[in-house]
């Protein structure tokens, strides 16, 4: 008997269907908050862009002056997150509407980082804050690619390189001060709290000044949410956040490894085709 | 009447007081002033000499007579005469000498001999409500004395906040309906001079400027004439590099304070106020301003911030740097040259066209070793 091109193609859509079919069962459970979240609440409507939390974050993290950027050489004018830079402020124009954003890491309650990092170095510590382990980074890299907001960042330029990223302040905070920006912003358009208070305070906001927001607090439920929150009032996409799915990156990336490999079906599935395939050529063959 | 020159020559002032005076003028008003538009001071000096000597009519509305003190008070009292001479201030309530009935004798001679041709500077607010009855001078409802007076002016100002849209007194519930000169006087050209109390030299720009080519300056949309409120006092402040470095005291009297950090978070409306404050110093004393002294700025030249915000509450600000000074979100595509999209199609093409070529050999090869 001959194996045709027909019943190869059936036996493929087969073993297809049956990872597909598996695949939404198999999805797996949403990560919640830790108790103790603690976040950052950030109002683009009351930023003036002073840039005074990018000079103090720089003070904090004791990182260098990146002149290279829009400082012609002379000021420090980071053209955005990099090796030297934390926390920035970018400007938005749309038309003849302007806004403010403030970039820096979003700490995930499902951290794409977290889930790309083999060696543990990027895990969720204590308050929920995503922080970098020197001791276990091997310089893959992985974290900066598979960030969906492009925050940790490589020091290409150093010989023993780290990975540069908001941790929050968390030296600050374990001796009882606020985060570096927090403490210097002029206007209360970055503030500091539990996850669970500042988003109650975001929504009591938005109630309270329905022309001016939009309705939505971005980091809520985006990407599986972030312990650092926005409100803003122009459209969060113009802002630069492209991402408004509720999944989180790891959540669709090992549902579908995971569900490859559930119960070792779809394996057996297509290596028994093949088997059947190889034992019937060889029938062939010898005939 | 006199010119300037004449009467300052008659009544004793010197040379060299009226050109430092005229000096001043050309501080205060850099540009957009027609008297001080020239190069040098012995031009403005000329200018300002040779026009005939402004008359001016004062009123008190409901006011604090701060604008008046501000005119009175230079560090030097030579200079306080001095403008006593370059203007002829032919009635004043606070300045006079007469009361009573001469003093409103005193009104009606100088409203005919000059009728016209004065200039009418009203001070205060003026109270509209229950049909103005909250203001009576002379015998005289408030609103009714600014309107006799203003249609015998040439011109009008109002000088301070008051004034110029009811100030402190309009506040809140505004119990006596005050509203600024220009809601009464419909008929005369009306300039604003915001402050409290604003700065003397703007009002006698003005005036002499009216003086000397009988027109009045150009004006912003608040009518305030824009050779001295046409910037933002943050564009000019002498604490501006210490906003730029993200160095704001955080309360009075800490650390920051004293070293003459940023007063932004303590409630400056600096950015969004429009005055030359932060150019021309008060009673001619160098730093004699609020923030000079480390006071935040109040916003009283701007309507709805002074009087209306409250002193803690800090302002937003549309653009405190330049837009080139700020990253983009989505930084600006570089996009793909047509010169590399022509390139790289022909290194494409090249390679498919060796790979077609390649195995048309390797088929030919095969084809050989079978007949074979």
């Amino acid at each position: 008997m001959e194996t045709d091109r027909r019943s190869l193609l059936k036996g493929i859509a087969a073993a297809a269907t049956m990872t597909v079919v598996s695949t939404p069962a198999l999805a797996r459970e949403r990560k919640k908050a830790p108790d103790d979240a603690v976040g950052l609440l950030y109002d683009a409507t009351k930023c003036v862009g002073c840039k005074a939390c990018v000079v103090k974050c720089k003070e904090a993290g004791d990182l260098p002056a990146d002149i290279d950027g829009y400082g012609g050489g002379l000021y420090d004018a980071p053209e955005g997150l990099n090796e030297s830079t934390r926390n920035v402020i970018q400007l938005v124009k749309d038309g003849d509407e302007t806004a403010y954003v403030k970039k820096q890491c979003m700490h995930c309650i499902d951290p794409a980082c977290v889930g790309a990092c083999m060696m543990g170095a990027l895990g969720k510590r204590e308050f929920g804050i995503v922080s970098w382990d020197n001791n276990k980074c091997i310089g893959c890299r992985y974290c900066q690619v598979a960030c969906p907001f492009g925050v940790p960042k490589f020091q290409w330029s150093k010989t023993s390189p780290r990975i540069v990223k908001c941790e929050l302040c968390r030296d600050l905070l374990a001796e009882g001060k606020l985060p570096a920006c927090v403490d210097a912003c002029p206007r209360g358009a970055v503030i500091f709290g539990k996850r669970e208070e500042l988003l109650q305070i975001a929504h009591q906001r938005i109630d309270e000044n329905k022309d001016l927001y939009v309705p939505k607090v971005y980091g809520e439920t985006e990407l599986g949410g972030t312990q650092v929150l926005y409100l803003s009032h122009l459209e969060f996409e113009k802002l630069g956040f492209r991402f408004s799915d509720d999944a989180s990156v790891p959540e669709t990336q090992q549902t579908v490894q995971h569900g490859i490999y559930k119960g070792f079906v779809a394996p057996l599935a297509l290596y028994g085709l093949l088997g059947a395939v190889m034992f019937r050529n060889r029938k062939r063959d010898d005939q | 009447m006199d010119t300037i020159a004449a009467y300052l020559e008659r009544s004793g002032v010197s040379r060299r007081d009226f050109v430092t005076f005229c000096g001043k003028l050309m501080v205060a008003a850099p540009f957009g002033l027609a008297i001080t538009n020239f190069l040098d001071v012995e031009a403005v000096a000329a200018e300002v000499g040779s026009a005939r000597r402004p008359s001016i009519i004062w009123l008190h509305m409901q006011e604090c007579t701060g604008c008046t003190e501000t005119l009175l008070r230079p560090v030097a009292p030579d200079l306080a005469t001095l403008l006593f001479d370059v203007i002829s201030l032919d009635y004043h309530e606070t300045v006079m000498a007469a009361s009573g009935h001469d003093a409103e004798a005193a009104l009606r001679d100088a409203m005919k001999q000059n009728d016209g041709k004065f200039v009418l500077v009203v001070e205060g607010s003026i109270p509209l409500k229950d049909n103005g009855k909250y203001l009576k001078i002379a015998n005289q409802w408030g609103v009714d004395r600014v309107r006799d007076v203003a249609a015998h002016a040439a011109a009008v100002i109002s000088i301070g906040s008051c004034a110029s849209w009811g100030g402190v007194q309009s506040t809140g519930i505004n119990p006596t309906g005050a509203v600024g000169v220009d809601q009464v006087i419909k008929t005369r050209p009306v300039v604003n001079i915001p402050g409290c109390p604003p700065n003397p030299y703007v009002l006698l720009g003005t005036v002499l400027q009216y003086a000397k080519t009988g027109t009045l300056p150009e004006l912003d949309e608040l009518k305030r004439p824009k050779f001295a409120y046409d910037r933002v006092i943050h564009d000019h402040c002498p604490r501006r590099p210490h906003f730029d470095a993200g160095r704001f005291a955080k309360q009075f009297g800490d650390s920051n304070h004293r070293q003459g950090w940023c007063l932004y978070q303590l409630g400056c409306k600096g950015p969004v106020t429009h005055a030359p404050c932060s150019t021309r110093h008060f009673n001619d004393v160098v730093d004699a301003w609020p923030i000079g002294i480390g006071a935040p700025c109040f916003g009283c030249t701007e309507a709805g911030v002074g009087y209306t915000l409250a002193l803690h509450e800090t302002v937003p600000i549309k653009r405190p740097m330049g837009p080139d000074t700020y990253p983009a979100v989505y930084a600006e595509g570089k996009g793909i040259s047509p010169l590399a999209t022509g390139l790289a199609g022909i290194v494409g093409g090249a390679l498919v066209g060796a790979g077609l070529l390649a195995s048309k050999k390797l088929d030919h090869i095969t084809d050989t070793e079978t007949k074979e």
